[in-house]
This record gives C-alpha cells, sequence and structure tokens, in this order.
C-alpha cells in the first residue's frame, strides 16, 4: 500500500481530524489534531499496519510557528517495511497530549524523556518523572529560550558555537 | 691464602631513606577503581587489556573504591554525576590520587553545554592531566608515569603516616 | 511463630564493573530474586541534541562519534545519510564512497561486537575471552588510525562522501584481518558455546518474547533472537547494501543464549560484507560533485579558485537545506538508529533527534529480569548491549 492510498484511509476515517499532509524527500508526514491522536495511533497500528513506533520527540518552532511545539511520532510497519510520521500540534500555555504508550510501550520512556527536555506532558503517562536530568533540575533544556551553556553560567568567550 | 670469600651475603641491610621506601611501593603499585564515564573508559578498558597490558606496571583495576588509590575520571562528568564522584573520592583511603583522563575530564571539552561541569577539578582536586579525546591507551600509560613520578618526589611521606608533619607534595 | 520478611532494596551502580557505564539500577530483591527492577539513566547526559542545534550540519559530525563510542561509524553514516536524505543528494554520492562507507561500517559492527562479547564473558567469569576480544579490536582500531587518524572518534564520512581515500595498501590489511576473523571467532565459540558455566549462565535466561519486544521498541540483534526477522539493511537498504550478499540470523528462543548466538553469526555474516566490499572497490571519486553543499577535494581547494571559495563558503557559513524534515534509519550494531532532522532553511538544524537503539533497548531490561535471580541481572545487561553514552546523549 503506498503512502497516498494509507493518507487516504486515514482521511476517510477521521476527516476532520487531518491538518496537513506533506510530503519531502520521499517521506510522508501527516499533521493532526492532539485530541484524536490516541485514536489515530491505535488505527495505525490495528488497521494499517504501523505496529513499531520507532521514535517519538518533541520540537520547539519557538517564533517560527504557532502552536509553538510539535509532538513527532515516527512510524514503522515491519510487514511492509514502509515509514510514516504523525505530528501533532501543542500550544505552549497548555503543553499536553494525551499518552500513547497504551498503544506502544515504548512510548513510556519517550513520553519521560520529552517531558524532561521539551516540557510537554502526557496525559495518562503511567510514571512521568524526569528521565536523564537529575530529578531537582529547572526548566526544559531543549527549549529554545533556554541557553545553551544553562542559565547559571557565561559562555565560554573563545567558543565555536 | 689472602682474604677469605664470603660464603653467603650475611645478614645485612639495605640502606635507604624510608620516604623512598614508602615512595617506591606505593608508586609501584598504583590500583586505579574501575570507573568509566564515558568513550575515554574504552581507551581505559583497551589499555588494561592484551596490547598495552597494565599488568606489568603493578596497575590493577580495583572495583570497590576502599581498595583502590587513584580514581581515573576517564570520561564526561556531569552534573547529575557529581555528587557519585564525590563520595567515590571520600570513599577512597589515603593516599589517594585522581587522574583528568581526556578533554571532557580536564575542561569540559567539546560539551560546553548546560549539563555537563567544566573539568573534574572544580569539584575534587586532580594530579595529573591527560588530554586527548580520548587519549591513546599511551597518553594514559605517560600519565600514570608521571603520577610515578609525582609520587617519588614526596617528602615526609612515612612521617605523615605516623603523624609527624605533613607530605610534602612539591618539595623545592 | 512466623517469620518477619520482607524485600529489600539494593542500589547497583552507577559505579558497578558491569553496569556498562553510568548505568544505575535500584533493584527490590525477595532473597535471591528480583521483584522490581527500576534503571535511572541520565548520567552521561551531555546535551549533544542541544548543542548541534548550536552548530552547522558539518560540525555536528564528531559529536556523533561520541553518542555510540563503541561503533562511530555507525553513527557518522546515519547523521550524513540523514543530512544528504534532507538535501536531495542521496543518488549522487559516488560509488566508491558508497563501498568505502559499507566496508567501514561492517568493520565497525566487528568493533562494537568484539567490545561486547569481551564485556559480556567478563561479566558472567570468563575472563581470557575479554583479553582475546581487545586483541582483534586493536587490529581493527589500527584500522580506523589509518583511515581516519584516530583510533574511536573517527569522524571521518562526510556529507556527500568522504573525508579522504583510503591511504595505499591498506586494502591488504583489512583483507588479511577479514580472512582471520571467522577463525577467531571459532575461537572465541570454542571457550563459550559448549561451556557448562557459559549455558548455565546464558540459556533461558532473560527471555523476552517477539510480541513483548516489539511492544517495548527492541531493534538490531536482540529483536532478531526473539524470531523476528527484521534487519535495515536488507529491508530498507542504504548506501548500497542492495548490491550485497549476505544472511540476516534470525533465532527463535528470544534468551541470552540466542542473542549471543545471532551477534556471533553477525560477525561472521559482517567478515563477509567486507570481503565483498573490498572486492567491489574500484578507483573514483570519492566526494559527490555538488560544489554548493560539498566540500571540494583538497586537491581542488588548492589549485583552484572556485575549490577555494566553495571550500571557504562551506566551512565558514555552512549550508542551508530547504525547509522540511526527515528520518533515517541504519542498522547500527546495536540496533536501529535514527536520525530525525529538521530543517527551517538555516544553516543550523532547527531540531536533531537521535533515536539511540540503547536507550530503546534498556526499557525491556526490567521485563526480562523481574523474577528471575539478580545474577541473572549481569547476564542481561551485558546480553543487551547498552552504552550510556546513546542513552544519555
Amino acid at each position: 500500500m503506498s503512502d497516498q492510498a494509507i493518507v487516504e484511509k486515514l482521511k476517510a476515517k477521521f476527516s476532520s481530524a487531518v491538518l496537513d499532509v506533506v510530503e519531502h524527500r520521499g517521506e510522508t508526514t501527516v499533521t493532526i489534531e492532539k485530541e484524536r491522536i490516541v485514536e489515530v495511533c491505535t488505527f495505525m497500528r490495528d488497521d494499517l499496519g504501523y505496529n513499531f513506533l520507532c521514535d517519538l520527540c518533541g520540537v520547539d518552532y519557538l517564533g517560527k510557528l504557532t502552536p509553538r511545539f510539535m509532538v513527532v511520532y515516527n512510524l514503522y510497519n515491519i510487514t511492509t517495511k514502509q515509514r510514516i510520521r504523525i505530528k501533532v500540534p501543542v500550544a505552549e500555555e497548555n503543553a499536553n497530549v494525551d499518552t500513547v504508550s497504551t498503544v506502544w510501550g515504548t512510548a513510556n520512556w519517550h513520553e519521560r524523556e520529552c517531558w524532561d527536555l521539551m516540557g510537554i506532558s502526557f496525559n495518562g503517562h503511567p510514571d512521568l518523572r524526569r528521565i536523564l536530568m537529575p530529578a531537582d533540575w529547572e526548566g526544559h533544556p531543549l527549549r529554545k529560550d533556554y541557553p545553551l551553556q544553562g542559565p547559571d553560567r557565561e559562555p565560554y568567550q573563545g567558543r565555536l558555537s | 691464602m689472602g682474604i677469605e670469600q664470603p660464603k653467603t651475603l650475611g645478614s645485612g641491610f639495605v640502606v635507604t631513606s624510608l620516604d623512598k621506601l614508602v615512595n617506591w611501593s606505593r608508586a609501584s603499585s598504583m590500583w586505579p577503581l574501575t570507573f568509566g564515564l564515558a568513550c575515554c573508559a574504552i581507551e581505559m578498558m583497551a589499555t588494561g587489556a592484551a596490547r598495552f597490558d597494565l599488568d606489568r606496571m603493578g596497575i590493577l583495576f580495583r572495583a570497590s573504591p576502599r581498595q583502590s588509590d587513584v580514581l581515573i575520571i576517564a570520561g564526561t562528568v556531569t552534573k547529575k554525576m557529581v555528587p557519585v564522584i564525590k563520595v567515590l573520592y571520600e570513599q577512597m583511603p589515603e593516599p589517594k590520587y585522581v587522574i583528568a583522563m581526556g578533554a571532557c575530564a580536564c575542561s569540559g571539552g567539546i560539551f560546553d553545554t548546560y549539563s555537563v561541569v567544566q573539568g573534574v577539578d572544580e569539584e575534587i582536586p586532580v594530579d595529573v592531566y591527560i588530554p586527548g579525546c580520548p587519549p591513546r591507551p599511551e597518553g594514559l600509560l605517560y600519565g600514570l608515569m608521571k603520577l610515578q613520578e609525582k609520587i617519588r618526589a614526596e617528602r615526609n611521606t612515612f612521617g605523615a603516616v605516623i603523624g609527624i608533619g605533613e607530605v610534602i607534595h612539591h618539595p623545592a | 511463630m512466623a517469620f518477619n520478611t520482607e524485600t529489600m532494596v539494593i542500589n547497583m551502580g552507577p559505579q558497578h564493573p558491569s553496569t556498562h557505564g553510568v548505568l544505575q539500577l535500584i533493584l527490590e530483591l525477595d532473597g535471591e530474586v528480583v521483584q522490581k527492577a527500576t534503571p535511572h539513566i541520565g548520567f552521561l547526559h551531555r546535551g549533544t541534541e542541544k548543542l548541534s542545534e548550536y552548530r552547522t550540519y558539518h560540525q555536528i559530525i564528531p559529536l556523533t562519534d561520541r553518542l555510540d563510542y563503541l561503533a562511530p561509524m555507525s553513527n557518522n553514516l546515519g547523521y550524513v545519510l540523514a543530512v544528504e536524505k534532507l538535501l536531495g543528494i542521496t543518488d549522487k554520492i559516488p560509488e566508491r564512497a558508497k563501498v568505502i562507507r559499507v566496508l567501514m561500517n561492517e568493520l565497525t559492527r566487528l568493533k562494537s561486537h568484539l567490545v561486547w562479547m569481551a564485556c559480556h564473558a567478563l561479566d558472567i567469569g570468563a575472563m581470557t575471552v575479554f583479553l582475546y576480544c581487545f586483541r582483534e579490536r586493536e587490529d581493527i582500531t589500527d584500522i580506523y588510525e589509518k583511515v581516519s587518524g584516530a583510533r574511536m572518534t573517527s569522524n571521518y564520512f562526510r556529507v556527500g562522501g568522504l573525508s579522504a581515500d583510503l591511504p595505499d595498501g591498506l586494502e591488504k590489511d583489512i583483507r588479511d584481518f577479514a580472512e582471520s576473523m571467522p577463525g577467531h571467532i571459532e575461537t572465541y565459540e570454542g571457550l563459550l558455546t559448549g561451556n557448562r558455566i557459559w549455558q548455565k549462565r546464558t540459556i533461558g535466561v532473560g527471555h523476552i518474547s517477539a510480541e513483548a519486544a516489539i511492544d517495548i521498541g527492541i531493534t538490531g540483534p536482540s529483536l532478531r533472537a526473539s524470531g523476528v526477522d527484521w534487519d535495515l539493511r536488507r529491508d530498507n537498504p542504504y548506501s548500497g547494501y542492495e548490491d550485497y550478499d549476505f544472511e540476516v540470523p534470525v533465532f527463535e528462543e528470544g534468551d541470552t543464549f540466542a542473542r549471543y548466538k545471532a551477534r556471533l553469526d553477525e560477525m561472521r555474516q559482517a567478515s563477509l560484507i567486507v570481503l565483498q566490499a573490498l572486492d567491489k572497490l574500484k578507483p573514483g571519486p570519492i566526494l559527490a560533485d555538488c560544489p554548493k553543499v560539498v566540500l571540494p577535494p583538497k586537491q581542488d581547494v588548492v589549485e583552484t579558485i572556485e575549490g577555494l571559495i566553495h571550500h571557504f563558503k562551506i566551512v565558514t557559513e555552512g549550508f542551508s537545506p530547504e525547509p522540511g524534515e526527515v528520518y533515517q534509519g541504519v542498522e547500527a550494531p546495536k540496533g536501529e538508529l535514527g536520525f530525525y532532522l529538521v530543517s527551517d532553511g538555516s544553516p543550523k538544524p532547527l531540531r536533531m533527534k537521535v533515536r539511540p537503539p540503547s536507550f530503546v533497548n534498556l526499557q525491556g531490561l526490567p521485563q526480562m529480569v523481574e523474577g528471575k535471580f539478580l545474577a541473572d541481572v549481569v547476564a542481561v545487561i551485558g546480553t543487551l548491549d547498552i552504552v550510556l553514552g546513546e542513552i544519555d546523549r
């Protein structure tokens, strides 16, 4: 089944929730409403065979897009060896998405990492704690408004970056 | 006929300073802690393995800080790791030495970021710095030999053990 | 009189010889049996993803070396393929560059698996295997050094090709090594496979079913040992892997012994691929002819004004891919290594997300050790083949 056929099926099932479909360098990205993400993911897994969640991450488009964040799901179908990408826009003031750890167990740590580094929380997540940073850390380092060297240190003056 | 040759060496004795004896024994059996942090730890393992063979210098890795003399900081020190390193350092018995192996342990290296400590010497005292990313095993060997030199140059090591004065690390 | 029993919580790591770095496990024990295992990670979180948002695309390549530092060239490959896809120059990479990439990538697989086997066997109590494996690994580091100038952190691949051609006479060294490798693998097998201690410590230990492994997202040899026949080199080929003839070892048992055999067979296949790549090696250019984004050959930089200008522009300003996003997965020694790049049209990526195989595979650890003996935890950590550099990034 080609990517177009997959997108058609998604549109037929969730016509109002599909916000945008982009193809770039042979990869299809479908943007959907964040309220429907669990439904869409369950449909992708059960009916379209995307049984493997490769990756889940947040992207910060500060000053480039509104709403500010995107949560990106990279899916893989082990049977047909196809990839597809699903994105949900997330606003800054209401930065939360429903968890998909009920659909794929692997989302558990990915969502914890996304919460830790990007500050997007996941409703219904079984164990939403910081994962990489110390438990008492303040702030979410991967946000664009967080300085690279941290808030309490001046950058080294001879630096490259 | 003339002078008789002695049949044995006899119950002879060697004259040396106690400092030299103590320093010799310390420098000949530096036991580092098995403690790898990042990429440099692999080079540290390679130094201990077949080709470079640290054992021939009396350097054996010990898994417990209570049995080790040298702490090789092999890799990037993060802010989350600092408390652990401090505990390990404090658990080691005196005399103890620290080697900062690699650019990250010396200065933070290429990781000038929010989570990385810019050099382990911000947190614990360091005796020998080894540059490189990662240093070659020869580099680590050279660093260990520099530490041996440093140990051999110490004065009043025996006196400090029995409670007379302090160790003089940099004799004039 | 009733005995008062309670569980005991013990801490394993971050300083522990068999946690392969700075992994911390909190284990709740009932006697010798693990009731609950909670991994704590992040002790090596260096901020690679944040740092790469402040660097041009070429400056990120050395950062990728330090993710999975046991397999630096696999990381280089995954990253440069992702950037090439983002630029749309995937089909312009010259044949020689592709072959050398495959060649070095398979040597990297051998290198990584050798360290895995050395540490795994050492943890279970076989010291000799450690010394043997590091002896062979030194040969690969020598090849690395001749090719890239560094023993570990290679920084060899470039967007559009390679940083330099292979030095003269190296092909023979690599061929000698690849031909000797199957014999070495026989030696390791002689030390371990039939060894009763090894079998007792690995057979049936750390079992995971195919469904559970897919749910958790385990990839690579660990997944193939649970009976899922999936290898990105064959199924989504990249860098010309479709032209090579190799088998993907699959085992059904899903335990530590099956993962051991899967990796051993993978090492045999890797040395065969190395030999095939050597046969394919023909003289030719090593950099794609895309002057706006690919560094010109060094000779042109010295001799022509265009070459000098292009070199200067790419090194100082970098290049700006058009806005968009790509995901590139490669079969790293530990599993699927993915790079997700988002470009906003500037010379620096808006976001670089690494999908580290070890990070995801480690999630399977609690499931594999709970209800098993404490000593099995060490075997399972070894068999998962984790590297903290890419778990924490």
